[in-house]
């Protein structure tokens, strides 16, 4: 019994971390893109404007829900909400600290992948079934891209699994003790952020949606609530990505002096800001370019990867 | 663990009707990745966790994506479903239903009657065993099937690719 409650207070610990967190980010998304704009951003509502997020969600919650006539009714209700499913279930498998994850399965990192693969869904049934030109065009664009994406996603990932000997994040983060994977698996962690900042079709890479040329992309005829849960998606799925990159390649919740969840939070954190920060400063690409680059630069350059730290673990086991 | 696995397995077989009874192709695909995730469900339940979660990889994430992609493309309007309809009329239908129920009827036989040790989850198949075995006894296959990649890649490869005219006399061959 006591275990079913530790268990509980894990599952509403995490899930409620994730998700005050991912509201917040809006706010602090929009402060460190005007501080890096030399402009103010939100700063009227409370201190440091931190009230615009409870404002943001009233006013969404309030406004009209509105389903277009034309479209896929069902598909239309059930794509938002596979994006934020997809993403929460994906937060189970990260470890927070020794001992608070939800679970802690030995194909924690597949499971991981397998849940972003799904994510893809959302999007595409958003464009589908709106029954838009613009947002068939952007669920064209958001599955390619994705798709590509996904495969080297997995690929740079590979060396992480063979220096760790494991697929569980678990092991991985205990694997890190003496060494960040980052060092030795370098082209990885920027092979796997790139990916990344792709499969969540952020600013570089965010063709599906890109507002000056799709008015909003697959989301388009989306309002009230359904949107919100699209954006949120989105901020959830820029904190699991951080908290990814901590976990694989900066030593997870390993670290001197403060608490694990306290490292574990403050380098998520600082991902979560680079993420930002790349959006403030990166263009966006044309869409040829864009996959161009997927399949000709990045995805050999993964496999070089896996081949070189497998010979690399193969030669020091000798 | 078996009725879970009974519940998994029906949820397939349900899903399964389900994708040939739709009108709209684009239902029809979601239920094929309920069932496929239904099927990597009842793997999951046989002690095969790594194929269950190369199942939501490989086929529900990717495989049926592409399927979706094509769909996306053509122009699936009224008319479409309307002949959809008329490819369903019952009367098409009474031959092959009866051929499948005497199927399922031989393989519950032998299943049910004749054979009756088939058992869930002996023991848990780990990454490393799959590995293994992969490069192991099974690895002219694996040799293959990567041949059989690679040819795949070239062949796409050389269809998508553009006929640009560099020097004058390159589409007259």
């Amino acid at each position: 019994m006591r275990m079913m409650i530790g268990q509980l207070s894990v599952i509403f610990g995490v899930l409620i971390a994730a998700l005050t967190a991912a509201a917040f980010l809006i706010w602090l998304e929009r402060r460190l893109l005007a501080l890096w704009q030399d402009r103010y951003g939100p700063n009227r509502a409370g201190p440091f404007g931190l009230l615009q997020v409870p404002a943001d969600m009233i006013k969404i919650f309030f406004k009209e829900d509105w389903i277009p006539p034309f479209a896929d009714r069902q598909l239309f209700v059930a794509a938002p909400a596979i994006i934020t499913i997809t993403v929460l279930l994906s937060f189970a498998v990260v470890p927070f600290a020794p001992g608070i994850a939800v679970i802690s399965p030995d194909l924690g990192l597949l499971f991981f992948l397998g849940m972003s693969s799904l994510a893809v869904y959302s999007v595409a049934l958003a464009g589908i079934s709106s029954n838009n030109k613009y947002s068939l065009i952007g669920a064209l664009r958001a599955l390619a891209q994705l798709l590509s994406y996904e495969v080297f996603m997995g690929l740079s990932l590979m060396g992480v699994v063979m220096l760790a000997g494991s697929f569980n994040l678990n092991k991985i983060v205990e694997a890190q003790r003496h060494l960040w994977f980052v060092i030795p698996q370098f082209p990885g962690f920027i092979l796997f952020f790139i990916a990344g900042i792709a499969e969540t079709h952020r600013l570089p890479f965010d063709l599906p949606e890109a507002e000056s040329e799709l008015s909003a992309g697959f989301h388009c005829e989306y309002s009230g609530m359904k949107f919100g849960m699209f954006f949120v998606g989105e901020y959830l799925s820029i904190t699991l990505i951080s908290a990814m990159t901590a976990t694989f390649f900066f030593g997870g919740w390993q670290g001197p002096l403060l608490p694990p969840v306290i490292w574990f939070a403050l380098k998520t954190f600082a991902f979560i800001c680079l993420f930002i920060l790349i959006r403030a400063s990166l263009p966006r690409p044309r869409y040829d370019q864009l996959l161009a680059f997927a399949w000709k630069l990045l995805l050999p350059l993964a496999l070089l990867n896996v081949l070189i730290t497998a010979a690399i673990v193969l030669a020091l086991e000798r | 663990m078996s009725i879970l696995f009974i519940i998994a397995a029906l949820v397939a077989v349900v899903a399964a009707l389900m994708v040939i009874s739709r009108r709209s192709v684009i239902h029809a695909l979601i239920y094929l990745i309920i069932s496929f995730l239904a099927v990597a469900m009842t793997f999951f339940l046989l002690g095969a966790p790594f194929v269950a979660i190369m199942e939501i990889i490989i086929y529900a994430g990717a495989i049926l994506v592409l399927f979706l992609f094509v769909v996306m493309m053509l122009n699936i309007g009224r008319p479409a479903i309307d002949q959809e309809k008329q490819w369903m009329a019952p009367q098409g239908m009474i031959a092959p239903i009866i051929m499948v129920v005497i199927l399922l009827g031989e393989l519950g036989y032998y299943l049910l009657i004749i054979n009756r040790t088939y058992k869930t989850s002996a023991h848990t198949v780990t990454a490393h065993e799959v590995g293994q075995s992969l490069f192991g006894p099974y690895l002219l296959a694996v040799e293959l099937v990567s041949f059989l990649f690679l040819a795949g890649i070239f062949a796409a490869y050389h269809l998508s690719r553009l006929e640009v005219d560099t020097d004058g006399h390159g589409e007259e061959q």
